[in-house]
């Protein structure tokens, strides 16, 4: 129709007209290599991120005042929970639930520190659907705790940035945010990073 | 003891790819057509060997034989047969056996249909296959054994299930359709990497490599619509697709592999982009063995991941760094080689096949960039960030446009050196028609810079429908020859010109889909008591109220819903809320009315305080089209596969006909 | 590969993370505003919000019960009179970037903004110097080696039924 070329076929070369010169392509060479830079870069990063998990999220609260709020008490047992009773020296406050299966895989470990005396920990009963059950999960399997106060909405959750139970705050005496562990705490956790942590912290107020 | 004989297959499946990998290779380098000669028996032996270890998994999982833990952990004895065999795969360890199976299967038929392929390039291209399988074995017989007995050889009465929203039929058939898919692409990758050793690439390797890549492309065309299908039945939201991480992983592939099959015409026609084409080739492989890499190694968080093991992970980064290192080692080194070729000007069939190469390989590296950030971001310290839909869609649709647009332009370009100010002349109808379907969608549908978008987008759409049977109608000349004689050459085009119509137009199709599914969807949710009734979309749905159903392995809250319109009954529907024994999950059935054209969604959900139920109702329109265009994509790839060139390749399926067909006609 | 499996991820937190999300399904009627405006408003911001426990699905699709929680606060402050900026700022504030489904544009993410369009550039600049590089030195020796007589036969044996593509000129000039 609009063409009138006859070229078809593999070795279109010879009849082009054009001298059978080879060039060196030398100069253009690298670009070769281009697929082979890109992948390098490629496995560092996937090696790196091998090695990260995730679903690990960091708080926005390091550094930072804990929120104001004040938690309704679980019934028959103690008293309520405020930001203000956190304050004035180093604490824990544990995110748990009685529907959470990792939650009971910590529990041991909360009890072994509270029965140490190192630190009060203040639980965080999150999301239970009816506060009896929670005040029954503790009489079943011990109670570590000093306050707790009932988040069932997820209000004092969400401004922690809760994702998940449990979760441990360490907060200082002056209220302020220092760290955030994530899951359950392992003997080790508490041990290497946990501890240590509280009496630097201790160290470092008046 | 079946279980057994199913992993000792695969050791000795082990021992034959390697022979397979090592031989003829050896052989093709010596010229030895003795050793070359063992790639095509070992390839069927090594096909057997892994049948048989996938049949007896199957057969575990079939008489739910819980000592072995892969069928304790995915299987229980209520399950319909159904889901006891795509239990096989619906797991971790039974799927590589399934991916190792299939790329034995394509290396089985390279083997068989291979006759006509010079035979050191079918030694060699069989050689990388077994080299492929190799790694998968080791892979599959050190870190995921799947005939794993329960290690103190205790019996359990029964297995965890499979989870419940994988004991559907849609999703029993999509893993398998996917991963042909991706393993297809394994073929591309055996012949480029032949290829690359051989120094050689001309249009009868194109031609050879098409079909391969062709059937791959059509299985993961099927696959992702079936997923994506699924998603939308089952999930009880309407959504299609979300741009998730494991979605994105079967997309990426196909992006480059769309890719792929369009470089590849250079190559054969016109003997050019050869490096691109090889390049191309490792490239889609990657991709799909990246995607594996994503999923099974819990780098990227994904609702889908399969239980994340860091060994897992870093087995599968060093085989796929291995695999695509050395290709692109390889690549670097021969490539430069295979220069030369036939020349064309920017403005040519060959220059807008190059452009279509430069945005679907951009789209595919986009996505992939996408599916990548939050990995890229957290290993240099950059922060956690998600990166969602809303990302995906502000990058992607910028790059469908120009593809849209210049798809209705490229197939009416001539070989060589077009005649661009033609090739728009014969569009004008396709103007006409594109800013005709603009401006009464825009009329339609009331307006307003919100609904510019849709609009805009339907007449891009009606733009590449028209434009691709402008294409059609100048091949059979249309209107310039007498009826008969169009209709003639309308039913003696190639086959593969009818695959390139039918997958264009279904391109489009899908855009009508995607659009006005987006842009017009409606949803209401609220709470109801028998006898009451909500409008949507000019159709009324009464909720006659809900039972309670015993299913095989689930019990139901079953919702009666009557949708009508005007006063008159036009489907009543059965949607469930199901809670399953075991593991004990809910799922929601969704029960739809279809049209053709739009759907009506119905869902029921937990009672409510009030004595009602919570219900959903959507108003899906055009959501059909989605599935009606990726099957015209799909079947526009059998069509294009079916064409005479690739069948007069087997000399064995050659029959008198086409045979007589084959000698040249003269010029028409 | 399994595909979006939204129930079994409350599953798997209940293993891993121990969040129990007893489906409860995505927006729930008692969730709703009255006002349609405002109620249009959550759903859009929810849209662009972040699941948190389940990762890579949005708080309006989820059934976890931290997502219905988050849905219901975006309500609150939206009644509160709060902006659609505001609001996601209360959540950026206390989840970090993390939680916006789209990242914002800033430092750590212009690789991801701009790299779309570098890639295009790119590319671009690939096709461009392709075609350049093709007028100086092509039409150079086309392979590593040539056909011998009988590859060249067997070639042209399969190219020769070349489908007839009248059109374009390609297939009428057989030799």
């Amino acid at each position: 129709m609009d063409t009138t070329e006859t070229q078809d076929g593999p070795t279109p070369e010879s009849s082009d007209g054009l001298p059978h010169t080879h060039v060196p392509q030398a100069n253009r060479r690298w670009f070769y290599f281009l697929p082979l830079v890109v992948l390098a870069v490629l496995a560092v990063l996937f090696t790196v991120g091998l090695s990260n998990d995730p679903r690990i999220l960091p708080s926005e609260l390091i550094n930072r005042p804990l929120p104001e709020f004040s938690l309704e008490a679980l019934p028959n047992r103690g008293r309520p929970l405020t930001s203000e009773d956190v304050k004035g020296d180093v604490t824990l406050i544990n995110i748990f639930g009685s529907w959470c299966v990792a939650c009971l895989q910590e529990h041991p470990v909360l009890r072994a520190i509270a029965q140490e005396g190192f630190v009060k920990i203040h639980g965080v009963d999150w999301r239970e659907k009816d506060p009896r059950n929670g005040l029954a999960w503790l009489r079943k399997h011990g109670d570590p705790y000093d306050r707790i106060g009932l988040d069932p909405d997820s209000k004092l959750a969400i401004d922690l940035g809760v994702t998940g139970a449990p979760e441990t705050f360490v907060v200082d005496a002056g209220g302020v945010v220092r760290y955030k562990h994530i899951g359950p705490i392992t003997p080790q956790a508490w041990a290497e990073k946990l501890k240590p942590l509280i009496t630097d912290l201790r160290k470092g107020t008046p | 003891m079946i279980a057994e004989l199913g992993h000792f297959c695969l050791v000795l499946a082990l021992f034959v790819a390697i022979t397979q990998a090592v031989v003829p290779m050896v052989g093709a380098h010596r010229g030895d057509a003795a050793w070359m000669g063992l790639a095509r028996p070992a390839s069927a032996v090594l096909f057997t060997l892994i049948t048989l270890a996938f049949l007896a998994l199957m057969h575990a999982f079939v008489v739910s034989d819980f000592s072995v833990m892969n069928v304790f952990q995915n299987s229980h004895t209520d399950k319909p047969l159904l889901y006891k065999i795509s239990g096989v795969w619906g797991n971790h360890e039974g799927s590589l056996l399934l991916w190792i199976l299939i790329l034995s299967g394509f290396g089985l038929a390279v083997g068989l249909v291979g006759g006509n392929l010079p035979p050191s390039l079918r030694a060699r291209t069989l050689s990388i296959q077994a080299l492929i399988i190799t790694g998968f074995l080791l892979f599959i017989l050190f870190t995921s054994n799947p005939f794993a007995r329960i290690p103190d050889g205790s019996l359990p009465l029964n297995g965890r299930g499979l989870n419940p929203l994988l004991q559907d039929p849609g999703l029993a058939f999509h893993p398998p359709m996917l991963y042909a898919g991706y393993v297809g692409f394994s073929m591309a990758f055996s012949f480029a990497i032949a290829a690359l050793i051989e120094g050689r690439v001309d249009a009868a390797w194109a031609r050879w490599v098409r079909p391969w890549t062709l059937v791959a492309w059509i299985f993961l065309t099927f696959g992702i619509a079936l997923g994506s299908w699924w998603a939308y039945y089952e999930l009880g939201w309407g959504g299609w697709w979300f741009w998730d991480p494991v979605e994105n992983a079967s997309f990426i592939p196909w992006l480059s592999g769309t890719a792929l099959l369009h470089s590849a015409i250079v190559v054969e026609k016109r003997d050019g982009l050869k490096a691109w084409t090889i390049l191309l080739a490792i490239i889609t492989f990657s991709l799909s063995l990246l995607g594996t890499f994503l999923v099974r190694s819990g780098v990227i968080t994904s609702v889908h991941a399969f239980a994340s093991d860091p060994t897992r992970g870093l087995f599968i980064l060093g085989l796929l760094l291995v695999t695509v290192g050395g290709s692109f080692t390889l690549f670097a080194i021969r490539a430069p080689i295979l220069k030369g070729g036939g020349l064309f000007a920017p403005i040519s069939r060959e220059g807008g096949l190059l452009i279509n190469n430069l945005l679907m390989a951009t789209a595919s590296a986009t996505v992939l960039l996408g599916t990548l950030y939050p990995l890229i971001a957290d290993s240099l310290d950059l922060g956690k960030v998600t990166v969602g839909a809303p990302f995906f869609n502000s990058v992607f649709v910028p790059l469908m446009v120009p593809t849209m647009l210049l798809m209705a332009i490229g197939p009416l370009l001539a070989w060589k050196r077009a005649d661009l100010k033609g090739a728009l002349s014969r569009l004008w109808v396709a103007l006409g028609v594109s800013i005709g379907v603009f401006a009464v969608t825009f009329l339609v549908t009331g307006g307003g810079m919100a609904r510019l978008g849709a609009a805009f987008g339907m007449g891009l759409a009606a733009w590449l429908f028209t434009g691709t049977l402008v294409e059609l109608g100048g091949r059979v000349r249309l209107f310039r020859a007498p009826f008969a004689e169009s209709a003639r050459r309308l039913i003696n085009l190639p086959r593969s010109t009818w695959g390139m119509t039918l997958a264009h137009l279904g391109v489009a199709v899908v855009a009508v889909g995607a659009v006005g599914n987006i842009a017009w969807k409606q949803e209401i949710v609220q709470s109801m008591k028998p006898g009451e009734s909500r409008e949507i979309a000019g159709h009324t749905f009464t909720f006659d109220g809900a039972k309670e159903i015993q299913g095989p392995n689930y019990r139901a809250i079953q919702g009666t819903m009557r949708l009508s319109r005007n006063g008159e009954d036009v489907a009543t529907l059965f949607p469930e809320k199901r809670t399953y024994d075991s593991p004990p999950m809910p799922t929601t059935e969704a029960a739809i009315h279809t049209n053709g054209v739009s759907d009506y969604y119905a869902v029921v959900g937990d009672p409510t305080e009030d004595g009602g139920y919570v219900t959903r109702f959507y108003y899906e329109p055009v959501v059909p089209f989605l599935w009606y265009g990726a099957l015209m994509m799909g079947l526009g790839g059998l069509a294009s596969l079916a064409d005479r060139r690739h069948r007069v390749g087997a000399p064995r399926l050659r029959h008198p006909k086409a045979a007589a067909k084959a000698t040249p006609a003269p010029a028409e | 590969m399994i595909r979006r499996l939204l129930v079994p991820l409350a599953l798997t937190c209940t293993l891993f993370w121990g969040v129990l999300a007893s489906p409860a399904g995505a927006v729930l009627p008692d969730e709703q505003l009255n006002d349609p405006a405002l109620e249009a408003r959550a759903r859009e911001i929810s849209a662009g919000l972040r699941c948190v426990v389940c990762q890579s699905e949005n708080i309006d699709g989820s059934n976890a019960e931290l997502a219905r929680d988050m849905r219901i606060r975006v309500r609150e402050l939206l009644v509160e009179g709060k902006t659609n900026d505001e609001v996601l700022q209360y959540m950026v504030d206390r989840y970090g970037d993390y939680v916006l489904m789209t990242p914002p544009f800033k430092a750590s993410t212009y690789l991801l903004w701009f790299g779309p369009v570098l890639i295009l550039i790119l590319g671009g600049i690939g096709v461009r110097s392709y075609y350049r590089g093709r007028t100086k030195s092509e039409a150079a020796s086309g392979g590593g080696r040539g056909l011998s007589p009988e590859e060249r036969r067997r070639l042209d044996a399969l190219l020769v039924d070349d489908d007839t593509m009248n059109s374009d000129g390609n297939g009428d000039s057989k030799a």
